[in-house]
């Protein structure tokens, strides 16, 4: 498999050429990367927050694994909402996988399916979440203050961080559909289509980061 | 140079990295019907670093960056293990110190502070209603 182009000894030399340092990265590209990097700290601070206050609290943690069971076939299963809604998350990058070839490939109307296919997937996740949250605020009254099973901070963080997530979702969603009209538009005809890696480069990481969710916050 | 052209790798390494996600997704849900224990955490953070990893270096196209580029990725998040690590090591102390001296009861608490479903002879904590919808 090729590895990463350059080789070590490039990297002084990338970073002292006194022009740009990420060379043949294109520049939207590179500010991608820079925000999803300050991103993972604005989620990783979160996730630490939780960390804190969960080994802290001198007050019960409610079981993830039962609060988010739902019932199937008249037999509760743990977590199973969660894992259907990790499973389409997964099926989501795929499909953004293939968007990104197909668009470096000049498919565009592949692309374009692939894209839109992707948006839909993202959308359930964001419908799931919704059905969750309700349950959650409706049927075990949970509040950010408050919460009828133990730790108070239990709703505080479960809102936070899923709540960010699935805001990062949201608009992962809108960013999808506003690319993929541009293409039909034809508005990067003249370019090598590295819009669709960019964005391919958000989709994933709004699916690296619930990978962290779901091990943290759902498994512990 | 190949970044030039784009990130173009065979579609058939996609396909492949897709059907390894949903394995360790399946693995990583297995892990929930497991016992507590180190064995349990250790398959937690494996499961989850190889999706990552996967994500990260084949999806995201990392593995084929130049080094300037992920290095400036790689390295900075390291201030963030070092921040867990520090709070990690701080929060059996704040536990301690909340038994101690808020007087904060080590549960099991006989009366758990919930509106609805109290043990016998628990009034619910003042200034904490039913949420209206409660049943």
């Amino acid at each position: 498999m090729a590895s990463a182009t350059g080789g070590h000894a490039a990297i002084i030399q990338d970073w002292s050429s006194d022009i740009t340092v990420f060379k043949g990265v294109p520049w939207g590209k590179a500010m991608m990367w820079i925000f999803l990097l300050s991103d993972t700290f604005i989620f990783t601070c979160f996730l630490t927050g939780y960390m804190t206050v969960r080994m802290t609290s001198a007050e019960p943690w409610p079981s993830p694994s039962e609060v988010f069971a739902l019932e199937a076939f008249g037999v509760p299963v743990p977590l199973l909402l969660i894992a259907i809604m990790t499973f389409i998350l997964i099926s989501s990058s795929g499909t953004m996988a293939m968007a990104v070839n197909m668009g470096y490939q000049k498919r565009k109307k592949a692309a374009i399916y692939l894209i839109i296919v992707t948006a839909v997937f993202g959308a359930s996740f964001v419908g799931m979440q919704m059905f969750e949250w309700s349950k959650l605020i409706f049927e075990e009254g949970i509040r950010p203050w408050y919460n009828s099973m133990g730790a108070p901070q239990f709703g505080a963080v479960f809102f936070m961080v899923t709540g960010f997530h699935g805001l990062h979702v949201s608009a992962g969603v809108a960013y999808l559909l506003i690319i993929a009209w541009r293409i039909h538009k034809g508005r990067y005809d003249d370019t090598n289509f590295e819009i669709v890696e960019i964005l391919g480069l958000y989709w994933h990481f709004v699916d690296l980061v619930w990978v962290f969710i779901f091990a943290f916050f759902y498994l512990w | 140079m190949a970044a030039e052209e784009g990130q173009q790798h065979p579609i058939k390494l996609y396909f492949l990295v897709w059907g390894l996600l949903f394995v360790f997704s399946a693995f990583s849900y297995a892990t929930d019907f497991m016992d507590a224990g180190y064995l349990r955490w250790f398959l937690i953070l494996l499961f989850m670093m190889l999706k990552a990893g996967f994500i990260v270096a084949i999806f995201m196209h990392l593995m084929w960056e130049r080094y300037a580029l992920i290095y400036a990725l790689l390295l900075p998040p390291i201030a963030l293990l070092v921040l867990v690590a520090m709070m990690a090591w701080e929060s059996d102390y704040t536990w301690l110190t909340r038994i101690v001296f808020f007087g904060a009861e080590p549960y099991p608490d006989p009366c758990p502070p919930v509106t609805h479903g109290l043990p016998e002879g628990c009034e619910p904590p003042p200034g904490l209603e039913p949420p209206a919808t409660a049943h």
